[in-house]
């Protein structure tokens, strides 16, 4: 997608051929085209890509279903029903699990629970790493250089490696899983977060606020901030699908979010078994695919909509 | 000396002290564990004396560094040393080396990844060049979309998929990989296939993805735009011009997706049954059996280690500033 | 064809650009002729299309931008008309294309010999070792040092100045009928740049080449072309031959043009200074970047520091401003000396010094409003209300004469010249004693540079702030200046008021740099040349 031939904005002049007279008036009584922040942001949405507009509606379901969990669900959480691995029926849409309980109820439970905390994960890595970042960014010297290094060891150890190694040690439970993997995580947010912040702080506006004699606080805040947010975002929605993945990938090791909690991965691993009787019975072997379908769609969602979005913010144009 | 040399040995240096630090971090996961966990290990009944003799054993009485030293020479040496697990409050000491443990299992895990990486580089490379010199066609949005699709999907998703198709709806393969020893090398093969395919539909994913996005921004620099309008047929455009300098990034696409593969293992070996390194971790995890997790987790680190550095060092060598200094 | 004479014909080109998700106009319909061996000036502001144009001649265009109609007449052919194929036939063979970053345009991973001799080699015009050949006589005549031996190089190996010339060489090495140059010597200094012009020049006469010479500076044009065409937002202003267009352009816009460059007012000093520099040295890390310098600037006044890049110009400004402390020497402002590092210094001491910036753009923060930029030092200095900052905003934007309804703007939604008046207006916000300009008009087009230096030079009058204006372009310090200080590798070379300095005897890097500033005289370039052999050894 990247384009670095095309042509600047520059080269794409007014129109207003006519006034020939050159004076420093008509320079400056050019008014280019303005809207306001809503208009645009209206203008953009309206031209999204059918693939984004598909995955902001399947994240708007997710997120509902996340919300409305106990409104939605027939049954609870941990209700166990006499039938362990009942079949797919009226009363248990998608039948129940190994010790009989209803999937469909887990299904919606999980993805408040799996959500919930790939999202909190999420906002602590961008917490750490980010501040650590921008602080990093803008005092440079060796409070950057001993920041980056750090980052450089700990990012030479596999993240799901390291989760592993330090869950061996912390033990599995809901507070350790959400520290670990967003310490883990924070890593990948501040190489991402000082990359760009760097680009910004070289700028000849930060340098002006530093000789006018801002603090630091001020130049993080207003001054680069703001001018970062784009990429911030964008990155936030691939570390969500990044950690979403991780966290499901180590419930699916049993290594995870540990039962009773209903939880995505964790269902996959328990129902697998169900697998090798596709022959006799497919919609049996199907529910162990359903949570880890759930999963798959959510991420496929947002980076559909990550994909939209870098391509908009970054001004990359297709060649047409 | 040659800048070239310089370089290349700097980067080995920093390589190293890398290892070094990491084995550190590795060596102090111990140093966090609560202080009764050799209680934990040995069961509730363990006697006073059998507590102080593991303790002993393991050097808890003395300080840190000599301890790290003697791990660390005993890794250097192949010696990681005993399996917390078949110990027993009595004292009775079943427990096996962890090398014993490891070596078999790395053997089959280093199995699987080549058979993978072997179809999947090339593989990867022709889908990621092919569509960035075809940009934008139905060929490169039809490829682009269906890996934006795959890594999007979590491993064991992929697995199942491709256990209910090929190994219960039309049982072609088999859905355990439970290799042994003495299989000859075809058998091996043959039960590795599902999980080879799920690693390998992963990491093609990811690797044609970079590999688009780096060849496009090489054709995108000014010295290729010179080429073309130099006159010079498409073919002499990326062969001669794109390509010597495209050996970096390739480089830097391939390792990095080596050492995400060795990562991916884990759980497909899981999925799969298959008795590999990342398995054995996952169950020393578990169990936490921390002599295991510790060499399973420095065996990781290095192999990611020493595949980035080895595309560094490639970069640096094919670098033309490098190689022909002012 | 109707003449033969003619090698190339567009009629009624017309080119789009794809931005904003919609095709724009780029190039409106423009008419270009071009006989054997002549020279072509296209000149004009940037966004007047003048690149793309020049590409067009050789039936190329950008990604991003499309031909869509006209006729591009080349030797006969319309290369609209042909196939891809048949264009890169002629591509790099009769017409051959310079670009203006050499140092980009050049592949890395190839010695320069090969990628001169690469087109004519791959065609069968000539044999290897002939071309080999002719790429050594190719760079001999372009005044390339070891001209044997240069080619074995690689383009990191080379100077900036060496590889424009190798680029040259290299589009004339299969002895094309036509060269487009496209700001071929913009990104050079301007003591390397006569040299270059000279050498092309020199070439293009030799090999009786035709060309196209796409620059924005009018002097450079004056020494190169036979025929100058004037282009604006895509479309034609005027062309006619060079004497003619010099001496008696016909349109309005052409003439401001070159209005310009005859801006000058009178230096005048005064003893009572406002800062003094005393024998500074100051060093990267362990490069030194100043050494034992020494200014001083009268109040009220305005100081110009010229010279090349790397001559330390912008150094001196981090001293002043405390960015880069010195390791030797001080700084007095206002007969106090200045602390040496920022943070060491009062806000009142910020306050009295303020910094304009050469590229606007980078300069304001893009998510901040107008209002907010300017407002911001106000509140900041003097603790002002809402209201008195909003009243002072106004004030603000009166004096740089724009409307009050800029306040809410963005600085994406504001023209070039627009945006360095708002930096302008920023600087001016807390009442500074000292503004420090750092080419604050070298980026813009020459028309709106003019209005700049007069918004400058009214608010001297004024508000009496004294300005430090760092520049490369002699006609800039003509305009503003009332001293000059001219350096030269870290060090002052002479410094004093403007007419002392621009008047004989001069040391001779003064000597150098002024009589390397291309004139609007179209003789001037074999002057420069043949006055130049006697001072360079």
């Amino acid at each position: 997608m990247t384009d670095t031939t095309a042509k600047t904005p520059d080269e794409f002049a007014p129109t207003d051929a006519a006034e020939e007279d050159y004076s420093a008036a008509s320079e400056v009584s050019q008014v280019k085209l303005r809207r306001t922040r809503r208009e645009r942001a209206w203008l953009s949405l309206r031209k999204a890509p059918i693939s984004a507009w598909i995955g902001m509606v399947l994240i708007a379901i997710y997120a509902i279903v996340a919300i409305f969990a106990p409104l939605l669900a027939p049954y609870g959480e941990a209700e166990v029903f006499a039938q362990p691995y009942a079949p797919w029926s009226a009363e248990h849409v998608f039948g129940t699990d190994q010790i009989g309980r209803d999937i469909f109820s887990r299904l919606i439970y999980g993805a408040r629970n799996t959500i919930g905390i790939a999202l909190a994960t999420t906002l602590l890595a961008f917490a750490i790493g980010g501040g650590l970042a921008l602080t990093a960014a803008v005092l440079r010297g060796w409070t950057d250089q001993i920041l980056s290094r750090l980052v450089d060891v700990l990012m030479a150890i596999p993240s799901l490696i390291f989760a592993l190694m330090l869950l061996s040690i912390f033990g599995s439970s809901v507070p350790s899983l959400i520290c670990i993997i967003a310490v883990l995580d924070s890593t990948r947010v501040f190489r991402l977060t000082r990359a760009v912040a760097m680009n910004v702080v070289v700028m000849e506006f930060v340098e002006a606020a530093r000789l006018r004699g801002e603090g630091l606080a001020w130049i993080m805040r207003r001054e680069i901030l703001p001018n970062i947010m784009p990429p911030l975002v964008a990155e936030f929605g691939l570390r969500f699908c990044f950690v979403f993945l991780t966290v499901a990938a180590l419930s699916f090791l049993g290594l995870g979010i540990q039962p009773p909690t209903a939880d995505w991965g964790s269902m996959v691993r328990d129902n697998a078994s169900l697998i090798q009787f596709a022959q006799y019975d497919l919609k049996a072997a199907l529910t162990p695919l359903l949570p880890a379908a759930a999963i798959a769609i959510l991420t496929i969602a947002v980076n559909f909509v990550v994909d939209w979005f870098l391509h908009k913010t970054s001004g990359l144009k297709d060649e047409h | 000396m040659h800048p070239v040399l310089k370089t290349v040995l700097q980067r080995l240096a920093l390589g190293l002290m890398t290892l070094f630090l990491v084995s550190v971090v590795i060596f102090s996961a111990i140093e966090m564990l609560p202080g009764d966990f050799t209680q934990a290990v040995l069961g509730q009944a363990a006697t006073e004396e059998t507590v102080t003799a593991f303790r002993r054993e393991l050097g808890l009485d003395q300080p840190a560094i000599v301890r790290y030293v003697d791990w660390i020479g005993g890794v250097v040496t192949g010696d990681f040393g005993t399996s917390f697990s078949g110990r027993a409050a009595s004292g009775v000491d079943r427990s096996r080396e962890v090398i014993a443990l490891i070596a078999p299992r790395l053997e089959n895990t280093l199995f699987l990844a080549s058979m993978t990486a072997i179809v999947a580089v090339p593989l990867a490379l022709f889908l990621g060049i092919t569509a960035a010199l075809w940009r934008n066609t139905a060929y490169d949005k039809g490829v682009s979309a269906s890996t934006l699709a795959t890594i999007s999907m979590p491993e064991f998703f992929v697995a199942y998929i491709l256990i209910l198709v090929f190994a219960s709806l039309w049982p072609v393969f088999p859905s355990l990989a439970n290799v042994r020893p003495d299989m000859p090398f075809w058998e091996r093969v043959y039960r590795c296939i599902l999980p080879a395919t799920t690693l390998m539909l992963v990491i093609v994913a990811h690797m044609m993805r970079m590999t688009r996005a780096a060849i496009i921004n090489l054709l995108a620099q000014p010295y290729i735009e010179m080429a073309r309008l130099k006159g010079l047929p498409a073919r002499t455009v990326i062969l001669k011009h794109a390509l010597p300098n495209a050996w970096a990034p390739i480089v830097n696409v391939i390792a990095f997706n080596l050492a995400y593969l060795v990562v991916g293992v884990v759980v497909v070996e899981v999925v799969f049954v298959y008795p590999g390194i990342g398995q054995l971790m996952v169950d020393a995890v578990t169990n936490r059996d921390i002599p295991v997790v510790q060499a399973c987790a420095l065996i990781f680190a290095a192999t990611y280690i020493l595949l980035n550095l080895m595309a560094d060092i490639i970069s640096i060598v094919t670098n033309p500033r490098l190689l022909h200094p002012r | 064809m109707a003449n033969d004479d003619l090698l190339l014909r567009m009629r009624g080109v017309e080119i789009d650009g794809w931005s904003d998700e919609r095709w724009h106009d780029i190039i409106k319909g423009v008419d270009l002729s071009l006989k054997h061996g002549e020279v072509l000036g296209l000149i004009g502001e940037s966004g007047a299309g003048k690149s793309t144009l020049g590409l067009a001649a050789m039936g190329y265009a950008r990604p991003g931008t499309r031909i869509k109609g006209g006729e591009i007449v080349f030797d006969g052919q319309d290369l609209r008309k042909l196939s891809e194929r048949q264009k890169q036939r002629l591509r790099g063979s009769r017409i051959a294309y310079v670009a203006q970053s050499a140092a980009a345009a050049f592949n890395p991973a190839h010695t320069l010999l090969d990628q001169t001799t690469e087109v004519a080699v791959r065609r069968g015009q000539l044999g290897r070792k002939e071309a080999e050949a002719y790429a050594r006589e190719l760079y001999a005549a372009m005044d390339l040092p070891n001209p044997d031996r240069i080619g074995d190089r690689f383009p990191h190996q080379v100077s900036g100045g060496q590889l424009q010339r190798a680029m040259t060489a290299m589009a004339m090495a299969s002895k094309p009928d036509l060269i487009i140059f496209d700001e071929p010597t913009t990104a050079l200094d301007v003591t390397t740049q006569v040299n270059v012009l000279a050498a092309m020049r020199k070439a293009i006469e030799q090999f009786g080449t035709a060309a196209i010479y796409i620059t924005h500076d009018l002097a450079v044009v004056a020494q190169m072309a036979d025929r100058i065409k004037v282009l604006r937002y895509g479309e034609e202003v005027e062309e006619a031959d060079t004497h003619t267009m010099l001496t008696a352009p016909k349109e309005t816009y052409t003439r401001s043009l070159w209005a310009v460059r005859s801006l000058e007012k009178p230096g005048e000093t005064s003893d009572d200074k406002i800062l003094q520099i005393r024998n500074v040295t100051a060093a990267y890390g362990k490069v030194p970047v100043l050494k034992n310098v020494s200014i001083a600037v009268p109040r009220g006044k305005t100081v110009a520091l010229v010279g090349e890049s790397g001559s330390g110009k912008s150094t001196t400004a981090r001293v002043v401003t405390g960015l880069l402390p010195p390791s030797r020497g001080e700084v007095l402002f206002d007969g106090e000396p200045l602390p040496p590092t920022l943070a060491g210094r009062s806000r009142e001491q910020l306050r009295r010094i303020q910094m304009i910036y050469q590229m606007a753009d980078t300069a304001m923060n893009p998510r901040q409003t107008v209002g907010e930029i300017i407002g911001r030092p106000v509140a900041f200095y003097h603790g002002a209300s809402r209201s008195e900052v909003r009243a002072r905003v106004a004030e603000l934007l009166d004096l740089i004469e724009l409307d009050e309804s800029f306040s809410d703007r963005f600085p994406g939604e504001l023209s070039g010249g627009q945006k360095q008046r708002i930096c302008i207006a920023r600087a001016l916000a807390p009442n500074p004693d000292l503004i420090i300009c750092d080419e604050v008009t070298s980026a813009l087009d020459q028309i709106v540079q003019e209005g700049i230096l007069k918004l400058l030079l009214r608010l001297q009058k004024e508000l009496g702030v004294s300005y430090i204006f760092i520049t490369h372009d002699i006609a800039t310090v003509q305009a503003i200046a009332d001293e000059v200080v001219v350096m030269y590798q870290g060090s002052v070379v002479e410094q004093g008021r403007k007419e002392e300095i621009f008047s004989p005897p001069h040391p001779d890097y003064t000597e150098l740099l002024l009589s390397s500033v291309p004139k609007m005289e179209p003789g001037w370039l074999s002057q420069a040349i043949a006055e130049r052999r006697q001072l360079t050894p």
